[in-house]
């Protein structure tokens, strides 16, 4: 997805993991996939370089949809779709 | 009456080529089951000998080695693979309990419990440990970076469902006792068989 497509996507739940280093990102959005419905969009929030190659890794061992990754100042919005 | 006779002789000619024809399929489709069902067995022997599992055979009780382990143990975790852990020799000091103390040691068991490290946050770098100085300094750099601690490491991956195995026997080499050590959930005493049989199942192996 582009960048204004994923700013104009339907964000069911936001996980905010900027204050853990890795692997702490991985560890948040594993807890939070649980509670979201599947087909629904999931944004990891973190302010870890690594994350941002870690995540899409993860979405495909998973089979969960990896979006894309908006780069704000500071930290990463990362995009995916619960399978 | 010769043409009804010519007739039945070719009807006769074609129905037993027919029907060899169909016996021939149907042994080659029963050869072809035979194969499927060979591969389908080895398949299943594959697959149970390479599970979504990681073993890790932890050696070292150097602080940086052992956040290693816990780190890539956590990730691991946290992408659904099955993680066992297998602590031995040095590695021990690392789930000591600080508060906890054993009665009725020898000499030399009591020595031991001395000069090694008092649990996960008393280990020592294995560069620049600079009389303690340096792991102090880690400590504080991992703090600030947001980096768990391995205190921190340890409950969560009590919570992930972590699997440690404690090697029996460096337990009674060093003179450690099951009640001197820390209070995890999947928690378990074995000996090296253990972690080569299940190392044998799981598609990572590591040894730190």
């Amino acid at each position: 997805m582009t960048t204004e497509e994923l700013k104009s996507v339907k964000i069911a739940k936001t996980v905010d993991a900027r204050g853990t280093a890795c692997p702490g990102p991985l560890l948040e959005a594993k807890k939070a996939i649980g509670t979201v419905k599947s087909g629904d969009i999931m944004e990891v929030l973190s302010a870890d370089e690594g994350t941002k190659v870690d995540i899409p890794k993860w979405c495909a061992k998973q089979g969960h949809e990896y979006l894309g990754t908006i780069e704000e100042s500071g930290f990463f919005r990362i995009f995916l779709k619960k399978q | 009456m010769l043409i009804c006779s010519s007739n039945l002789t070719e009807v006769f000619a074609f129905s037993f080529y027919y029907f060899t024809m169909q016996e021939d399929k149907g042994s080659e489709l029963s050869l072809l089951q035979g194969q499927i069902d060979e591969l389908k067995k080895k398949i299943s022997r594959l697959e149970n000998s390479r599970k979504d599992q990681l073993s890790i055979a932890i050696v070292s009780g150097d602080m940086d080695r052992i956040l290693a382990a816990m780190i890539i143990s956590l990730a691991a975790a946290a992408m659904d693979t099955q993680v066992k852990l297998f602590f031995s020799f040095w590695a021990l000091s690392a789930l000591r309990d600080r508060k906890k103390k054993a009665k009725g040691k020898n000499f030399i068991s009591k020595m031991f419990g001395i000069m090694l490290p008092k649990g996960n946050n008393n280990l020592k770098l294995s560069k620049m440990n600079m009389a303690g100085m340096g792991p102090v300094m880690m400590k504080y750099l991992m703090k600030k970076q947001n980096v768990l601690s391995l205190e921190q490491m340890f409950k969560e991956a009590g919570k992930l469902g972590i699997e440690i195995t404690i090697c029996e026997m460096s337990m009674n080499l060093m003179g450690f006792r099951r009640e001197e050590m820390i209070a995890y959930p999947h928690l378990r005493y074995a000996g090296a068989g253990t972690f080569v049989a299940e190392a044998n199942e799981s598609s990572i192996q590591f040894f730190i």
